[in-house]
């Protein structure tokens, strides 16, 4: 805990001469809820840190950076704390440590995944299903994949509401979840104010890279979902049970979504590897890439799957996708996906003021 | 450096002025050496730490809102300058402005709406999307697009002027001599504020304790060097333009984060805890160039601002906390100051107080002492509410005034005709329009405008040889 004070106080040093300047107050929602202040409280740091996309605007415009003596880097300053806040926040906390920081655990626990589902298609096999479920069936699937949907989702709840309590947030009401989620659809915080995007991988230069591959990630991984819910319903509901056809719902969806999740995750990481590291979150890059691999993995493997559906190579890409998945959704409270959730409610929290 | 072998212009500086110039003679189709003194990240001298530019318009411009005329502006002008004002000069500064706006826009610039607490400028005062270093990054991307060659720590160090014209510049870099033979030379280097040396021997030896607002690297080595050679000068040359700053603030580059707003609603006392003026005067933003010279005249050129609880969220938080105290004894010790004096100064402070039922921090509110000397005549609430809070106060020079004096085509002269091939733009000439005071934002019209008319010039001569 003593980490985290420190990261707080540098924080809050920084916070206080940024208020006193005011320069960047356009760039982004961080500055006008940061000039509303006259004093942080450790909350309303935690929320500035998860306001703050690190789009980076206000490093490059900053007189006091170093070698000036005030050594401002608002970016990294509040990578730190909003970083600290997710292994805080966690729930369980000791998986939130475990993992935030750590892209080897990650890597470590995608292959467990693998070896589960390798592990699983091969001791119960198939009960005579067909396509993938003559793998595994849908049962075994099943019994696999809902608490490993269900479990994460507790998980967050619960680390939202500990975190609306710590920015003291009010009661939400519809309309600033409404705010934040037009805020999120178009990235507004990575436009810059001006709308020519962020600086992430070509210092001072303006550029709309970062924000065009995050929303090719985000809306890529919603068709994702979408796909498979869709394709729930079209089980349980229509009785119509997979193998779907290429103008299926399920599958134009999935086949458009992982494209977009591919593509995106790539540069992604390509804009990372680019990025400097010294405006991000400290020992945190490691685990952001795993993280980024983890997912569009996820994606790759799932168009794989279909792509060599017929071949012999399925029931392999079947576990493969399969475990992927399933590193990725018990994983998805303790990595960077949590940000997703936190920065949303920051939003609402923020539509509040 | 790959560099120009050479270059039809170099523009020796590398902030506003220097840039707007750059970029225009580019444009022109010359080719172009910046000469900049900085390291890369202190490039753009004190435009960095600039955050608007004052625009004349018709209707709304960009950020700005109604309108903003030519004798308004220049009324503005003459108000703080007390009439000592070039109105030529003046006015196609101002009347320039209006088209410098989408220029700038055009080559990078970004605005926001006034910032918090900026209210007033709304109109008048077009701000940067952040500040004056965002502006600076902006045209060094635009001039590097047009092919500008940038040299950093390039100290100019003399220009040989013969009859009239300069023949070449030398500098430094990486400890290595350079000589360059241009066409035509843009001076955009700014004053000579960071010498404090000079700064001394023009002001006197108190000016050893002025902190300086902006950049290190104002240092007047080519204003010097030119004014020696007999190259027409303007402007007091013992004067500077400075405000009462915190005096906890670097020796250097402290910027906006070290301006202090909450004199009006105090008492200000000199290191034997007495008061010497009247610190309910005017509004701050009327009065805090007057502070500086208040406090450069004090005894080792410091003050100290004395409040109390009720008053601490009057004005806006400043970088460095106050100090705070639960009794005045203690805080008269925190602060270095003599205990019991300033126990009896806020005393008689208080007893010379008198109905406060109309205080209001925002106008001036009658709120006076009686019978004190020397009074204060709006905001004046007797300090007794504990904590007591201090801050010291030091004078913090933006800018000199001695400079190069320049036509309407922003050319130099020696004697009574132009230097041929001299141009100069931004705080190096603007004692040229200045000649005393400052109104906010017009130090980047200045450069601005002239500037592009520098860099114009500059352009020209050097295609037409």
């Amino acid at each position: 805990m003593q980490m985290q004070s420190d990261l707080l106080q540098e924080a809050r040093r920084q916070a206080e001469i940024c208020n006193a300047c005011r320069y960047c107050e356009g760039y982004c929602s961080v500055f006008p809820a940061l000039h509303a202040e006259r004093a942080f409280s450790d909350g309303d740091l935690t929320q500035l840190a998860n306001l703050c996309h690190n789009c980076r605007g206000c490093y490059y415009a900053c007189q006091y950076t170093a070698p000036h003596e005030f050594e401002l880097n608002l970016p990294q300053a509040l990578a730190n704390v909003r970083q600290e806040s997710w292994e805080d926040l966690a729930f369980p906390q000791v998986a939130g440590r475990a993992f935030q920081k750590n892209g080897v655990a990650i890597a470590v626990v995608a292959v467990i995944g693998f070896a589960v589902l390798f592990w699983t298609a091969k001791s119960l096999g198939s009960e005579g299903g067909e396509g993938f479920y003559a793998v595994l069936s849908h049962n075994a699937m099943v019994a696999i994949f809902l608490p490993a949907f269900l479990f994460p989702l507790v998980s967050i709840a619960i680390s939202l509401r500990r975190y609306l309590k710590r920015v003291d947030a009010e009661p939400l009401k519809p309309a600033h979840l409404v705010k934040a989620l037009k805020q999120a659809a178009q990235m507004r915080n990575l436009k810059g104010g001006h709308g020519d995007g962020c600086n992430f991988e070509d210092e001072d230069r303006f550029t709309h890279a970062r924000r065009m591959a995050h929303q090719a990630v985000m809306y890529g991984f919603l068709l994702c979902f979408t796909s498979t819910s869709v394709a729930t319903v079209m089980h349980y509901v229509l009785d119509l049970p997979a193998p779907y056809g290429l103008f299926s719902l399920p599958k134009l969806l999935g086949l458009s979504g992982g494209l977009l999740l591919v593509l995106g995750c790539v540069e992604l990481i390509r804009l990372k590897l680019r990025s400097d590291r010294a405006l991000g979150a400290q020992g945190a890059f490691g685990a952001e890439i795993a993280f980024v691999g983890l997912l569009g993995f996820v994606g790759l493997s799932g168009l794989l799957l279909y792509a060599l559906g017929q071949t012999a190579a399925m029931p392999l890409l079947l576990a493969v996708h399969l475990g992927a998945v399933l590193a990725f959704f018990l994983l998805t409270p303790f990595t960077k996906m949590a940000h997703g959730f936190y920065r949303l409610t920051a939003l609402v929290v923020d539509a509040q003021r | 450096m790959s560099s120009i072998e050479t270059p039809d212009i170099v523009v020796i500086g590398g902030g506003n002025a220097a840039l707007c110039a750059a970029i225009t003679a580019a444009e022109a189709g010359a080719r172009v050496l910046i000469l900049e003194a900085a390291p890369k990240p202190y490039r753009g001298g004190n435009s960095r730490h600039t955050r608007n530019f004052r625009c004349m318009h018709h209707g709304p411009l960009g950020p700005l809102v109604d309108s903003y005329t030519e004798d308004e502006y220049l009324a503005d002008l003459l108000k703080v300058t007390g009439g000592k004002t070039h109105e030529g000069l003046a006015r196609l500064a101002i009347r320039t402005s209006e088209d410098c706006l989408p220029w700038m826009e055009a080559h990078g610039v970004r605005f926001q709406p006034s910032l918090s607490g900026t209210l007033s400028l709304a109109r008048t005062n077009a701000f940067f999307l952040g500040g004056g270093k965002g502006l600076v990054n902006a045209y060094y991307r635009t001039a590097e697009k047009l092919g500008v060659q940038v040299a950093y720590e390039a100290a100019v160090t003399h220009l040989e002027l013969t009859d009239d014209r300069i023949d070449f510049i030398d500098y430094t870099q990486d400890g290595q001599t350079h000589r360059v033979a241009p066409k035509s030379v843009v001076v955009a280097s700014g004053g000579f504020q960071a010498d404090t040396d000079w700064l001394a021997r023009a002001w006197g030896p108190a000016a050893k304790n002025f902190l300086i607002r902006g950049t290190p690297y104002n240092r007047g080595v080519v204003l010097a060097d030119l004014l020696d050679q007999g190259v027409e000068q303007v402007g007091d040359p013992t004067q500077c333009h400075a405000v009462a700053i915190d005096g906890r603030a670097p020796k250097f580059d402290g910027g906006i984060v070290t301006r202090l707003d909450c004199v009006p609603f105090s008492i200000v006392v000199n290191k034997d805890a007495q008061r010497f003026y009247d610190e309910g005067e005017d509004v701050w933003p009327k009065r805090y160039a007057i502070w500086g010279r208040l406090v450069a005249a004090q005894p080792d050129q410091v003050g100290y601002v004395i409040i109390d609880a009720k008053s601490l969220n009057l004005f806006m938080p400043s970088v460095f906390p106050p100090i705070k105290a639960d009794t005045l004894e203690e805080l008269a010790r925190k602060m270095d100051l003599p205990a019991e004096a300033l126990v009896q100064t806020v005393a008689e402070f208080n007893a010379a107080c008198g109905d406060t039922s109309t205080f209001h921090p925002t106008e001036l509110d009658g709120v006076a002492t009686t019978g004190l000397t020397p009074p204060k005549t709006n905001w004046a609430r007797p300090i007794t509410e504990p904590p007591f809070y201090g801050y010291s106060l030091r004078t913090g020079v933006t800018f000199t005034y001695l400079g190069l004096k320049v036509d309407e085509r922003a050319q130099c002269a020696i004697g009574n005709r132009p230097v041929s091939n001299l141009w100069a733009a931004g705080e190096t000439m603007a004692g040229s329009i200045l000649g005393q005071g400052y109104l906010a934002g017009f130090g980047m019209t200045i450069g601005t405008v002239f500037g592009r008319i520098a860099g114009k010039e500059a352009a020209a001569h050097a295609n037409a040889i």
